[in-house]
């Protein structure tokens, strides 16, 4: 089964649980099975993650309504101000990044994860997350500038 | 391009999803500008952060398991539903079959047996000049291509070269033709190609309409096919046709010098 990392991956960042994870990607390859004939040819880790990701979110709505806070996709996105210091992430403790991600809204969270962990394009996470290209460039950079904030107040850096 | 201008390429830069042009208006821009140059070091150190924390996490050998059990069981649902539907590919093949030989069998209306041989001709002239295949054996030298069909066909055609009068031979090739293997020579005359396809005549009988016994006799006939000329003529024991988009005047030249 390839890909079972990756969707195991996002199951696991989406759901924030080991048991929770297993469930929801099993149940996610139980509709990858069953609707295979659904899968059109193009990206099948796309296709996949796609259905992980909906899994997830009809399991966490489900189970845990209180997790999904809808971000506001037409703020404009701003980047880190270029006139402030840039901060350097080298020695950033895994612990305290991983603490970072887990804080950022579902949305922000999947985003980043898909591509800093990933190495999915912007096309590909926009046809897992059902959304446009330009929602996710906005999705990322507030995903990163909330990161980074987040870094600086827990003095990751 | 100044900051504001820069500013919103900087992520899709830093993340490789910009164009070469802008990439190039980008990189000129950080070559001045020490805040852009320092976000888009800022965006790669996060990335490389993030990339070396190992933060992934990798589906437990238990999901593995289950996953891997779901495959097979599925793989086999999807074999035993098609396989209901094997004895019906089956018969349709059958059916496909049958109706096949059937067509060929009666095939009576159509094409009589002459203008199916045109037929013939004109589509292998056309598919050899089509495909790039025009010889086998490519030489102008007719002691290089008479040999080459030896072994090859149960006759031996005559192979001359005709670039003195102006058809240079071009090379040979095998076909096939009315159910069985013949020669195709090909000759050129300024900028055509001719098709010579040669096969011997059963014990001189007659394959074409019109021909006469005399084996050492012409019977050459010229004819009109889809844009082609067709010259069918039966010297010396060989039935010969000629097919070329070449005037009906210099292929019967040709169709002369062969007969000879």
């Amino acid at each position: 089964m390839p890909h079972l990392d990756a969707a195991y991956n996002l199951a696991r960042w989406l759901a924030g649980d080991d048991h929770d994870a297993e469930d929801i990607v099993q149940e996610a390859c139980v509709r990858a099975f069953r609707f295979g004939g659904g899968f059109r040819g193009g990206n099948s880790r796309s296709w996949l993650l796609a259905i992980v990701r909906n899994t997830a979110c009809s399991w966490l709505k489900k189970n845990r309504p209180q997790a999904i806070v809808s971000v506001d996709d037409d703020e404009v996105a701003q980047m880190e101000d270029p006139g402030q210091p840039a901060a350097a992430f080298d020695r950033a403790d895994a612990g305290v990044l991983r603490a970072a991600l887990e804080e950022l809204p579902l949305e922000f969270r999947e985003a980043l994860v898909l591509r800093e962990l990933d190495g999915l394009s912007y096309k590909e996470i926009a046809e897992v997350a059902d959304v446009p290209v330009g929602t996710v460039m906005s999705r990322l950079a507030r995903a990163r500038r909330q990161l980074q904030s987040y870094l600086n107040r827990k003095g990751g850096v | 391009m100044n900051c504001a201008e820069i500013h919103h390429l900087l992520q899709p830069y830093a993340d490789r999803e910009l164009d070469l042009v802008h990439s190039l208006d980008v990189e000129r821009h950080v070559k001045t500008c020490a805040a852009c140059a320092a976000a888009i070091n800022s965006l790669r150190s996060l990335h490389s952060a993030l990339r070396d924390s190992d933060l992934t996490y990798h589906a437990p050998d238990s999901l593995r398991k289950i996953v891997r059990r779901m495959a097979r069981a599925s793989g086999e649902e999807i074999q035993s539903r098609s396989s209901n539907f094997q004895w019906l590919w089956k018969w349709l093949a059958a059916g496909a079959t049958a109706f096949a030989v059937l067509t060929i069998i009666l095939r009576p209306s159509g094409l009589s047996g002459h203008d199916q041989l045109l037929n013939d001709v004109v589509a292998s002239h056309v598919r050899s000049l089509m495909v790039g295949h025009l010889t086998d054996v490519a030489s102008s030298d007719e002691h290089t291509v008479r040999p080459w069909f030896d072994g090859k066909l149960d006759f031996a055609p005559d192979v001359t070269d005709f670039a003195a009068q102006g058809f240079p031979l071009v090379g040979g090739r095998l076909d096939y033709l009315n159910d069985h293997a013949v020669a195709a020579l090909v000759y050129r005359h300024n900028k055509h190609f001719i098709n010579v396809f040669v096969w011997p005549s059963p014990n001189g009988a007659r394959i074409e309409k019109r021909e006469n016994n005399l084996i050492t006799s012409r019977a050459e006939e010229i004819e009109h096919f889809h844009g082609y000329n067709v010259i069918t003529s039966s010297v010396g024991g060989f039935h010969y046709c000629l097919v070329s988009d070449l005037e009906e005047k210099e292929l019967n030249q040709l169709a002369g010098l062969i007969g000879k």
